[in-house]
């Protein structure tokens, strides 16, 4: 009992007391820096460029359009509003059968028909971040393992840990060979966790890959499969990004695998797949996660679950409308493909102006940019945190440093282009190259950047001392609205 | 290598089933109970005016449909959904699709807040800073629990308690509930001695308690919490140095207003931080605007900690923007608010004396209950022996041949037996009639025996 009286107050479970929430990390000084300073083309044209957040907004005005066309899916409109008391009753934790067949439906749309998806293992959930908690939940003890390749999704370690205790461990990609994943680093990480009698339950991973940007290829998906088929353990594939491939690019998702490899070699209990409608539509706060599994057992637990985090049967019913209107779920991905593939080839070739290279890739929102050659000292994370608060406070660009994803190797960064406009990305290709052609290399202005090192750490001591509340949703409760920007927002979303 | 050729691609892999989490393979969502077997009794033969009159009466499903047409001719005629997006400078569509912050949509928030504070007559301010957004209760419930409590500690739970407590408070956060008894012999209030006696029961148990939940107005007893127990409550509270969450997700269903005293109004003249910062309130749209299906719920906590880690944790248990953005049209319409709380109120007082007069005159009592979308039936006397079995035949008789399907008091963990929980919300007042003939019909058939 003495422990409870702690200052007097009920204290809180261990749960909510330890920082595994993630958000206590150094990561969050770029978005500090942004709230406090965020660019607008006419307000603020010096402000930082939000360069941090795996947004898509290239399509979102195809999306109003048919909403607008399209009344009925609406339960406020004169033309929908008889619907209204159905759907505001409607919380069964199947949800709406139209809506699980319109998923079921564009999920195999998007990846170009290679595939059919069973509308009855269709779970719902609160966006992926609330898909990947709860497949934790329905396959790992707290303590139990999951392997994740590296560099991976920052959140994850809030995802997959917070509530459900599990532990993650990752299987290290190496820039020798291109962030590969291969099985032989898998194999290896899971027969250390098992050397130091941890019990592994499974694999998860992004396909295409936060925040590389590429896909695995179909043979190592393959032999993955066989590899967790072998060792008994569950493949869990994030293909939150599977809509964003380029135009021209193939994405084999494991639902083809799962259909291409003999049976003997997989145990389709082991599969499961998280999907979202945040990324390759562009609507996060719709909040659509999906759970698919090809375990009957998991389907039913995961639906129980869902209870704690259903899709609002509003949301369910205008996107079951829209994703069953075949014509414009083809306009939408062909143009969404298409507007993703000329931003990316836009931003890189920007970059080679400026002797960036990034890591090829054809998927996702992002690119992986090499700036190895820009550290003081390529062997160091200081190096690389350094070089980061240089290119907030600088170069006025908010990007993402590579150990904030685990990455094992300094010098790589996440550098977002789908959440602005062109003229946005334009003007930040102009920073970078200026910045480049004025600084050839850091060690050569070492007293400058001994100076923006040393107001670095006073600026994150003033940061840690004050307590600042943040004031993420100022501009966009300001009520302003600018068409190709970003808002701030809160800081540990999908990022 | 070493798989036999032969395998089938199914879940029959006997030799080698692969292991889910013990979460996943406990029954502790509780789907096995009576509660849900009368669902799927429904389920199979629902009962519908025209083309199922013998069908199943589902009077075990807590809904509000009684005020669906004040909500159909306010959406008809402002459409706050299109009309705002773009308008007066108001955030458009893009701005709504990308909003995903978990501090919620200010307006939002803002209307929640005053929402609240209209339900309560103005007798508790609620800052809209402090309101935390969850996809519905039944998330803020278990978020809550996560936050307040560890694995294996409790929760102390007055009795009889919603089913859905045991899954929600229980299942994934590994937290137990330990009840405090409530009976007839005074009307199911909890007393500070069965408060006292559920505490020692735990630590004799050497189970740590973490707080008290209640719901106010009380499910499934369809009344509210007088005043004075919530002092001695809060009184307990701070004795043990627990918290205090109350569950007040039926507030705005209390047929008369002055009758409900919500948590926030005894907390409101406390200075004592240390006081308040125990208590946490529980809302949603799910009861009061009958809106379940928008996944509308929400955590209003006095505590800092308690609100920034719950903000953090609703990242995964978000409400839909757009069902936020036409929420916060609604109900920041005072008007609106103001004549549909003070209506739905008069509806629901009108059902509950339509049901509990019908059940009198069948020579059925019910405990006096003045909010909820139910009442707290008494069988007992039909019971033939006063316990769990007895209940449970007396309930199946009731579900096959008089084609109710009601809630058994059991499901709720109520010591007494007998008493059943009957929803009249839900349906239409020819629908009730209905029911009540089964009932007085079934009576008669009894009697004659």
């Amino acid at each position: 009992m003495g422990s409870l009286k702690k200052n007097g107050g009920a204290i809180l479970s261990r749960i909510a007391t330890n920082d595994h929430h993630g958000e206590n990390s150094e990561y969050f000084d770029g978005w500090k820096s942004y709230d406090k300073d965020p660019f607008h083309h006419s307000r603020n044209p010096c402000g930082i460029i939000q360069m941090g957040l795996a947004e898509n907004q290239l399509c979102l005005e195809l999306i109003e359009g048919w909403i607008k066309d399209n009344p009925k899916a609406s339960i406020c409109t004169p033309e929908g509003v008889g619907q209204f008391g159905d759907i505001a009753i409607f919380q069964d934790y199947h949800g709406l059968k139209e809506f699980r067949q319109a998923i079921a439906h564009f999920m195999g749309k998007a990846r170009g028909g290679r595939v059919t998806f069973d509308p009855e293992r269709i779970v719902m959930s609160g966006g992926a971040t609330g898909a990947n908690e709860t497949i934790m939940f329905c396959l790992a003890d707290p303590g139990d393992v999951f392997l994740v390749p590296s560099p991976y999704y920052a959140a994850f370690d809030r995802d997959l840990r917070w509530r459900t205790g599990v532990e993650i461990i990752p299987v290290h990609c190496y820039s020798s060979n291109s962030f590969k994943l291969t099985v032989e680093a898998v194999e290896w990480a899971y027969k250390k966790a098992q050397e130091s009698n941890k019990k592994v339950k499974g694999l998860i991973l992004t396909n295409p890959s936060n925040p590389l940007g590429t896909m695995l290829d179909k043979d190592t998906l393959k032999n993955l499969v066989r590899f967790v088929t072998r060792k008994n353990i569950h493949l869990v594939v994030d293909e939150i990004y599977a809509g964003t491939v380029f135009a021209g690019e193939n994405f084999v998702s494991v639902a083809e695998v799962v259909n291409n490899v003999d049976s003997y070699e997989v145990n389709v209990d082991l599969i499961h797949i998280v999907y979202s409608l945040s990324k390759d539509m562009g609507l996060p706060g719709f909040r659509v996660g999906i759970i698919y599994s090809y375990n009957d057992l998991v389907v039913s637990c995961a639906r129980k679950m869902s209870s704690f985090g259903l899709v609002s049967s509003q949301t369910q019913l205008m996107l079951a409308s829209m994703l069953s209107d075949d014509r414009f779920v083809e306009i939408f991905l062909t143009e969404n493909s298409r507007r993703l593939k000329i931003r990316h080839e836009d931003y890189t070739s920007g970059l080679k102006k400026a002797g960036i290279t990034c890591l090829t890739s054809n998927a996702g929102l992002f690119v992986w940019m090499d700036l190895r050659h820009l550290l003081r000292d390529r062997n160091s994370f200081e190096s690389e945190i350094e070089l980061w608060h240089i290119i907030i406070d600088k170069v006025k660009l908010n990007v993402s440093p590579g150990s904030s994803f685990h990455c094992t190797e300094p010098g790589w960064f996440r550098a977002c282009f789908a959440n602005m406009d062109d003229d946005t990305l334009h003007a930040a290709l102009r920073r970078i190259q200026a910045f480049v052609s004025k600084n050839h290399k850091i060690v050569e202005n070492s007293s400058d950047s001994d100076q923006i090192v040393q107001s670095n750490n006073v600026k994150k001591q003033k940061w840690k001392q004050s307590n600042l509340r943040l004031s993420f949703r100022r501009l966009y409760e300001d009520g302003l609205s600018s068409p190709g920007i970003m808002s701030p927002r809160s800081p540990l979303l999908r990022t | 290598m070493g798989l036999p050729l032969m395998m089938e691609r199914s879940s029959n892999n006997n030799n080698n089933v692969v292991e889910l989490s013990r979460v996943a393979v406990s029954d502790t969502h509780g789907e096995d109970s009576p509660y849900f077997a009368g669902w799927k009794a429904y389920d199979e033969n629902p009962y519908d005016e025209s083309h199922n009159p013998s069908g199943v009466i589902q009077m075990g499903l807590a809904e509000n449909q009684v005020s669906f047409d004040l909500l159909e001719s306010y959406l008809e005629k402002k459409n706050p959904e299109g009309s705002m997006w773009g308008s007066k400078g108001a955030p458009g569509f893009r701005e709504n699709a990308l909003f995903q912050d978990y501090h919620g949509l200010k307006t939002f928030r803002q209307a929640m807040a005053s929402f609240m504070e209209q339900i309560r007559g103005g007798k508790a301010r609620f800052d809209p800073d402090r309101i935390v957004l969850t996809a519905g209760a039944t998330a803020a419930n278990e978020l809550l629990t996560f936050i307040l409590a560890d694995p294996n500690d409790a929760l102390l739970v007055p009795t009889p308690y919603y089913p859905g407590f045991d899954r929600d408070l229980r299942w994934r956060t590994g937290v137990r509930i330990v009840p405090i008894h409530c009976d007839s012999s005074n009307h199911f209030q909890i007393t500070p001695e069965a408060l006292e006696s559920a505490y020692q029961t735990a630590r004799d148990a050497n189970i740590r308690v973490r707080g008290v939940l209640i719901t106010n107005p009380s499910n499934p007893l369809g009344a509210t919490v007088q005043k004075k127990v919530l002092e001695n409550l809060l009184d307990f509270c701070v004795r043990k140095n627990i918290h205090l969450v109350a569950d007040e997700i039926y507030s705005g269903s209390v047929f008369h207003a002055s009758e409900f005293t919500s948590v926030a109004e005894i907390v409101e003249i406390i200075d004592d931080v240390t006081v308040k910062e125990r208590v946490h309130i529980v809302y949603s749209l799910s009861k009061d605007l009958g809106l379940p299906g928008f996944r509308v719920g929400t955590i209003y906590s006095y505590n800092d900690n308690v609100v920034r880690t719950a903000r953090r944790m609703s990242s995964f248990t978000l409400v839909s923007s757009q069902t936020q953005h036409m929420l916060a049209a609604m109900l920041s319409d005072e008007e609106f608010t103001e004549k549909y709380i003070r209506i739905n109120r008069e509806r629901l007082r009108r059902r509950y004396e339509t049901i509990v007069e019908g059940l009198k005159k069948a020579g059925i009592e019910c405990l006096k209950g003045n909010a909820g979308l139910f009442c707290w039936m008494n069988l007992g006397f039909l019971l033939d022996k006063k316990t769990k079995e007895g209940e449970l035949e007396l309930w199946d008789v009731i579900l096959k041949e008089l084609k109710l399907n009601i809630s058994p008091g059991t499901s709720c963990h109520c010591s007494e037996f007998g008493w059943f929980r009957v929803c009249f919300a839900n349906m239409s007042e020819k629908t009730l009639e209905i029911a009540l003939t089964r009932i007085h019909e079934f009576m008669d058939r009894r009697k004659r025996f």
